[in-house]
């Protein structure tokens, strides 16, 4: 039974990770950047709240339709700053930048709010604590099932925008070929900076849903990055419902490891993740994988 | 009168010049023939008038307008639109997601009269682009074009790559398109082709323009030299 | 025309590097036990900056997972020392460990490219770092001390420990150097420039990048080595932290990235950076990763790079020039 319940928890788990992954995945498929800052963004999107709960007393899910628009701008403001600029160079340039932005960000957060651990779990009400018991060794919480619910109508709605929106075909377009976009009179700058947005207001969201499931501080940005990382790749980069899968995946693998011995949970999803690696990449020649 | 008019460009790959200090006029309603052979700059020409390569230097007047400085996708808006070498559709689009992503403007053509002009294209409507053949996916490109309502349309090399029979099949198509008034300039390998479509011929040779004229009124021994650099300008 | 590989200019400062070295080995004899210390970690990270320059400037692998060595050397020290091995060789032990494991770790790794090898890197490094954790007798979470170093007299100590310093500097930067200078150093700067371009030419690229990968894991254990030596005490959280990885892309990218003489230029201003601002405080760090974004956006060359690029200087005949000679009078 434990194991069936850790599958369960591993699914929850895992659909909070897909969140988090989900403006990786936005970010990687249509620019074919990874942004090392989008960890960092998320926990900036949970500080946010949490300074709109404390000064207003209100719940953490209203306060985040609060914070949605500051992120968005946030997000505009990323895309024709830096990752603009960095779109232009080589390969590496916006890895650097962002993993510059990345320690900048955690830092200025360290400044504002000092290292203290902080959670919204208190704030968020019901939800939080209740729970249905449905055998002896297999509990399904409340949280959980709307983090689950919630992950799937986002993937869901992503999914429709690209496949059935103009909008969606032009963002498709772009990341195609974006010099050809531009020749039918797609504004590849508009569509990146679209991108970016939707992708920074999906990392705040999982922003929200770590401060409401876990804790966070200053600092947490970096493991939520390598967790958002191993779920994109999991499930196959490009791939919009491939991110979902793959974050369940190390969800489901972080607590079945877990259920070994409790200091082995995020080891078990970072073999998870190294053995995706070596089979998706090391199965032949370095030739065969030339094509980025 | 004078829809496009190019003046003194000179556009680069880093130190490599592809066009230099070229100057030229499209008239509106003419159709022009680009010829030259590979590497002579045609498809750098065609795209700095798009918007697709930042020129070094020079202008580009559309319609009285300078747009030298606009970016690509503001040029479709004002009616200029290219077919790409290489038709550049984009492969996980459908045939009818290709036509409809390109930016509309008021006018003839909508997926409706494109597919009519087109009507190979119908039953592949629903068709991923990288499923297509050569033919179909030129027709797409031109019919992707098309949806702007150009008022003047650039074509890249359209015959590239395709069978003969193709290549007339979209040459028949292009005489309707250009038989309703469109002002047209395109890059054509094939000369014969050329003459027959265009009304004014243009050969470049490294990047500079060596021979000019009516199509009717050139004869075939003064643009293959011409073509070939056989007799070099002093 | 002749291809020219020393100039006056190049031979002068190679003849002043040289002597710089000799000089330093004089540092423990001259100044106290605290300075001596300061300097070693000057050292340290001119070394740390050459090895992720070697990675990223000379074979295009940005990784962020470096520290995966650091902790390897460190921790290998003490693991050997525990062993009953003498201090001093223990390190030279744990230095070869790091580079011997950097092998298997790149056959697997370099067949990833960009993004995947950033991130693998540091998933690698985290992985060591909970397995190291997990062991009580290498201190789990809260760390361990290297008491054998106890057996000297501080001043020794100190002196044998920036000797060894300045020794792995320097055998690490010859290395480097001649490997610049060799046949494979051109064909690590075709890569560099064009890697399919080089491999149509037939440059065994992935040969040539497991040579930079091993040389860096070698280099970032001997990086390791040396913290443990001089700190006397490591704990997981730091010695595997990301944050030396931040170091190392700050010298390189302000620097110079793919320059020899910029990571050491980048390194003597981290130092400089952090022996006038309280290390560690979170303004600091706001500044350095500003500065590295800002250099890789804006200064993608570096200082080094920029100074080389405008001056045509070359300091360290690490490259060619194609030199005129009289009597070349005759043109195409």
């Amino acid at each position: 039974m434990t194991i069936v319940n850790a599958v369960v928890q591993g699914i929850f788990l895992g659909a909070f990770y897909a969140v988090l992954a989900c403006g990786l995945s936005i970010m990687f498929g249509v620019m074919r950047i990874i942004n090392l800052a989008h960890g960092d963004i998320a926990v900036l999107g949970a500080y946010v709240v949490f300074v709109i709960v404390e000064s207003t007393g209100m719940s953490p899910f209203i306060a985040f339709i609060v914070a949605l628009p500051v992120m968005i701008v946030l997000g505009y403001v990323l895309q024709l700053t830096v990752l603009e600029r960095s779109l232009k160079s080589g390969i590496l340039t916006p890895l650097l930048a962002t993993f510059g932005l990345s320690i900048v960000i955690q830092n200025l957060l360290l400044i504002r709010f000092s290292p203290d651990v902080r959670s919204l779990g208190g704030n968020a009400g019901a939800v939080t604590t209740s729970s249905w018991q449905i055998t002896s060794g297999l509990s399904v919480s409340a949280l959980g099932v709307v983090i689950l619910v919630v992950a799937v109508l986002v993937f869901g709605a992503l999914q429709l925008f690209l496949s059935s929106t103009r909008a969606g075909w032009r963002m498709r377009a772009t990341a195609e070929d974006a010099d050809a976009a531009e020749l039918v009179g797609i504004d590849s700058r508009g569509v990146y900076a679209r991108a970016t947005a939707l992708a920074v207001a999906i990392a705040a969201l999982g922003g929200l849903f770590l401060a409401i499931r876990s804790v966070f501080d200053p600092l947490s940005g970096p493991t939520q990055l390598i967790f958002a990382f191993e779920a994109v790749v999991i499930g196959g980069m490009g791939s919009l419902w491939g991110t979902l899968l793959g974050g369940l995946a190390l969800g489901v693998a972080q607590t079945l490891g877990a259920n070994i011995n409790p200091e082995y949970s995020a080891l078990t999803g970072h073999l998870l993740f190294l053995v995706v690696l070596v089979v998706r990449f090391g199965g032949g020649r370095l030739s065969l994988r030339t094509a980025r | 009168m004078t829809l496009l008019r190019v003046e003194d460009l000179d556009c680069r790959y880093g130190l490599l010049q592809a066009v230099r200090g070229l100057s030229f006029e499209v008239a509106q309603g003419e159709t022009v023939a680009l010829i030259g052979a590979n590497g002579a700059g045609k498809s750098t020409l065609l795209r700095a008038i798009a918007g697709a390569h930042k020129p070094h230097g020079g202008r580009v007047v559309f319609d009285e307008a300078d747009v030298t400085s606009r970016a690509a996708h503001s040029r479709v808006a004002l009616g200029i639109a290219l077919v790409p070498e290489g038709r550049r559709l984009f492969p996980g689009l459908t045939v009818e997601e290709n036509l409809r992503v390109a930016a509309a403007r008021r006018g003839r053509w909508n997926v409706q009269s494109v597919l009519e002009v087109f009507p190979l294209l119908q039953p592949r409507r629903h068709t991923a682009a990288a499923n297509l053949s050569g033919g179909e996916q030129q027709a797409v490109a031109i019919g992707r074009a098309l949806m702007s309502n150009p008022r003047l349309l650039l074509l890249d090399e359209v015959s590239l790559g395709l069978a003969p029979i193709v290549v007339d099949a979209v040459y028949r198509s292009l005489a309707g398109i250009i038989n309703e008034g469109t002002t047209v300039l395109l890059v054509e390998q094939d000369l014969t082709r050329a003459l027959k479509v265009a009304g004014r011929v243009v050969c470049m040779l490294e990047g500079r323009i060596v021979l000019e004229g009516e199509a009717a009124s050139l004869d075939r021994d003064s643009v293959v030299s011409a073509y070939f650099g056989l007799k070099r300008p002093a | 025309m002749r291809v020219q590989r020393w100039t006056r200019t190049s031979k002068a400062f190679t003849g002043a590097t040289v002597a710089l070295a000799a000089l330093l080995a004089t540092v423990p004899l001259l100044f106290e036990a605290s300075v001596v210390q300061r300097l070693t970690n000057l050292l340290i990270l001119v070394l740390l900056a050459a090895m992720w320059n070697a990675l990223a400037g000379y074979g295009g692998l940005l990784s962020v997972g470096q520290q995966a060595f650091i902790g390897i050397g460190a921790y290998g020290t003490v693991f050997f020392a525990g062993l009953g091995v003498s201090p001093y060789p223990a390190m030279v032990l744990a230095t070869l460990l790091a580079g011997a494991v950097s092998v298997p770790i790149s056959l697997f790794a370099l067949r990833l490219r960009a993004a995947q090898f950033a991130i693998g890197m540091w998933v690698i490094a985290e992985v060591i770092s909970i397995l190291v954790r997990l062991d009580q007798n290498l201190g789990a979470g809260t760390g361990i001390s290297l008491l054998q170093l106890n057996q000297y007299e501080p001043n020794f100590r100190q002196a044998y420990t920036f000797w060894l310093a300045l020794g792995f500097t320097v055998i690490f930067l010859a290395a480097l150097f001649f490997l610049l200078r060799s046949p494979l150093g051109v064909s690590l700067q075709a890569i560099r420039d064009d890697e399919d371009a080089a491999r149509s030419l037939g440059v065994r690229v992935a040969a040539r990048k497991r040579l930079l990968f091993v040389l860096a894991g070698f280099g970032c254990g001997a990086a390791g080595v040396l913290i443990v030596a001089n700190t006397l005490f490591i704990e997981p959280g730091s010695i595997f932290s990301v944050q030396w990885s931040a170091y190392m892309i700050f010298m390189v990218l302000v620097g110079g990235l793919g320059t020899f003489e910029g990571p050491i230029l980048g390194a003597i201003l981290l130092f400089a950076i952090q022996t006038n601002f309280t290390q560690g405080g979170p303004w600091y760090l706001v500044g350095l990763g500003a500065t590295a974004a800002l250099f890789a956006l804006v200064l993608p060359r570096g200082l080094w790079g920029t100074i080389e690029e405008r001056l045509g200087l070359r300091l360290l005949p690490v490259g060619y020039r194609v030199v005129e000679v009289k009597g070349d009078e005759r043109t195409a």
